[in-house]
């Protein structure tokens, strides 16, 4: 992976790592999402929570789930670029 | 339908425009810095630019296009919404903090950075001005399209009225300017979707049993237009459409459910009977006709996916594959935007970028969610226009005031404004700072630099003009597609290649560019959707199997650059991996 760290500072470096494992999480559920609209669509109409079907619930959670986890390397990145996070 | 101009919503629209000219002049009051012009002197607040990303991002399409879809056609156009946001992931993840470390005003100094390459900022400046003019061109008829119906005036004075608007405001103060009017934008249009939404669940679900006979709009060969035989008039007109047949079965008689929450809503909908309108269109010796039936549905039916993208429910490959394409490309097309890219020169570091990203995730993630429940409310508020799926979101605030269709209305054409400056800016940056001084060679100090640029800005604004009026027919949704489609094969390979393939090549990246913006730009062009649409022709004739590019044409770029990139002499600086 190409260096993109400011010299000097490990807290970038260990923020784009991080940023990539969130990165492969929201791939794996946003495709995951698309091969049931494409494949098993039925799935998509059930309605396990019994109000709102799969199809709008994953919907809205896929946003929700973008959120969290920008939220979360938000988080994250303010832990490792700190001076307490670059020396651990 | 024929629609009467609103007083309000010129006056709405004309003091906004007046407001945020007047504040462009007041920015650009002082001497200009090649910095402040481009990059706002790196010093705009993240928070700021997080909602100003909100105002760049959410264009015409967003609001109206799918607001009309979901009206007309259900699940399917919250589809879109998903891979839009979907998009931003990847834009934080993995492209934000590099791109703002690698650039200074442009894309091109990103991509460029490490190489120093007259071919790359050739490729790059002409693959930026490809994107953003296809993505300008829709904005602009958007905006012809909405001024027309809703303030009584021809289209081209509607694009006009904008292009003047918008090169005013990039001229007067650069990204300064255009960073607070998308901010202001950004903010109302997240704010007033809010209310509507509000409106929406406290007046609930009722039944409305409109008239369901076929109505049949006639455009004759000297181009009047009869509905259902007869001249249109005002008194004489298509009716409105989009009803409830039925609620649930457990609401007996009752003919409406009073306030409910947002998911109550949702289930509530599911469970209830829908009708909804599609046209036919023929074509004889006396005139084109388009006959509009209406299809009694169950919600469940029109909550789920297949009700737009119908190749998902008739099983046939490259129908699945056409619409994997598309997700595909809504994913990687918003990280590879010229005019999204260069706003994260705006802010002062890395971590401001970061924020603002995420700021901008919240602000158009909870804009995705208000447009389900828009679109919903449009398709049962009995008063959609079956010739027109832009109008679904003025019309659903039409449904409830005058007052609010004329600032809903004014809101859209700020939607236009907000995005069409950021595409002039980023345009602006391609021509004077990427072609002229580092592709031409022409050596400007920083007061030469600032001229060029607003001088490229009034040159972009006479083209998105000429565009707008010339494309005035043709289908803006279309081009949208275009947009992403060619900035995802043209950009991201190399974006992402360059930070994490240290064998990367300038050979390489100027190869993915070409390649992939040609590829893109090529197949769009021999598609089916194109040859029918836009032809006239015959889907059949179409020689490419589906119609989104992005499956083909993104892989495209990664193999290109890297078989590229190995057949030409790496770069000494490369590290292990």
């Amino acid at each position: 992976m190409a260096d993109n760290s400011v010299p000097g500072s490990e807290g970038p470096g260990r923020a784009a790592r991080i940023g990539f494992g969130l990165f492969w999480i929201y791939v794996i559920l946003y495709f995951g999402f698309i091969a049931l609209v494409l494949f098993r669509p039925d799935i998509l109409s059930s309605r396990p929570f019994g109000g709102v079907n799969l199809a709008i619930a994953s919907g809205l959670g896929l946003i929700a789930a973008a959120l969290l986890l920008s939220v979360v390397y938000m988080v994250a990145c303010r832990m490792v670029e700190s001076p307490g996070g670059n020396r651990r | 339908m024929l629609y009467e101009s609103s007083p309000v919503a010129i006056a709405i629209f004309a003091s906004f425009v007046l407001a945020v000219i007047g504040l462009s002049f007041w920015l650009g009051r002082k001497g200009q810095s090649a910095k402040g012009y481009y990059a706002a002197h790196g010093e705009i607040h993240w928070f700021i630019n997080g909602i100003a990303f909100a105002g760049d991002y959410l264009s015409a399409a967003s609001f109206l296009g799918i607001c009309g879809m979901i009206a007309f056609h259900g699940f399917d156009g919250f589809l879109y919404s998903i891979g839009f946001l979907a998009g931003w992931i990847v834009a934080l993840f993995v492209i934000a903090e590099p791109i703002k470390s690698l650039g200074k005003f442009t894309f091109a100094d990103a991509l460029d950075a490490k190489y120093n390459s007259r071919g790359i900022k050739l490729s790059v400046a002409i693959s930026t001005l490809v994107v953003s003019i296809f993505y300008l061109i829709p904005q602009m008829v958007g905006a012809g399209d909405l001024i027309m119906p809703l303030l009584g005036l021809p289209h081209a004075v509607g694009v006009i009225l904008v292009g003047v608007a918008v090169t005013l405001i990039v001229v007067t103060a650069g990204m300064v300017s255009t960073t607070w009017v998308q901010f202001i934008k950004g903010s109302l249009l997240v704010f007033f979707c809010g209310v509507l939404t509000s409106m929406i669940l406290s007046r609930g679900l009722t039944v409305n049993t409109g008239s369901l006979e076929p109505q049949t709009r006639t455009v004759t060969p000297d181009g009047r237009v009869l509905v259902d035989g007869e001249p249109q008039t005002r008194n004489h007109d298509l009716r409105p459409v989009g009803t409830l047949a039925a609620l649930p079965e457990r609401y007996g008689d009752a003919t409406t459910t009073g306030p409910l929450g947002p998911l109550e809503y949702l289930s509530i909908l599911e469970d209830s009977r829908i009708v909804t309108w599609s046209g036919k269109k023929s074509t004889d010796s006396s005139g084109t006709h388009t006959v509009y039936t209406p299809t009694e549905k169950a919600g469940a039916d029109l909550l789920k996916p297949g009700g737009y993208f119908k190749g998902l429910t008739t099983g046939k490959l490259a129908d699945k594959l056409d619409f994997a394409s598309l997700m595909l490309a809504l994913f990687c097309g918003t990280a590879s935007l010229p005019h999204i890219l260069i706003r994260y020169y705006t802010v002062k570091d890395a971590a401001a970028a970061r924020k603002s990203t995420v700021v901008g995730i919240a602000a158009i993630g909870a804009f995705y969610v208000l447009t389900l429940f828009l679109g919903l409310g449009a398709m049962t508020s009995g008063a959609l226009d079956p010739t027109s799926t832009n109008m679904a979101a003025p019309l659903l605030a039409k449904s409830f005031s005058e007052t609010l269709f004329a600032l809903i209305s004014a809101i859209a054409f700020t939607t236009v404004l907000g995005t069409v400056s950021g595409l002039i800016m980023a345009g602006s940056g391609a021509v004077a700072h990427d072609l002229v001084e580092n592709v031409l060679g022409i050596p400007m100090n920083d007061d030469e630099k600032v001229r060029c640029g607003k001088i490229a800005a009034v040159g972009l604004g006479i083209v998105a003009m000429a565009l707008g009026i010339l494309f005035r027919n043709f289908n803006v949704s279309f081009l949208v597609g275009w947009a992403f489609n060619i900035a995802a094969s043209a950009n991201l390979p190399a974006l992402v290649m360059l930070l994490f393939w240290p064998r990367t090549t300038k050979e390489g990246i100027i190869a993915a560019v070409t390649v992939g913006m040609l590829a893109s730009l090529g197949w769009i062009l021999l598609s089916a959707d194109t040859f029918e649409k836009v032809y006239g022709l015959s889907r059949d004739a179409s020689p490419v199997p589906f119609s989104q590019p992005g499956l083909v044409t993104i892989p495209l770029g990664f193999i290109v650059l890297i078989v590229v990139s190995l057949l030409t002499k790496a770069q000494p600086q490369g590290r292990p991996a």
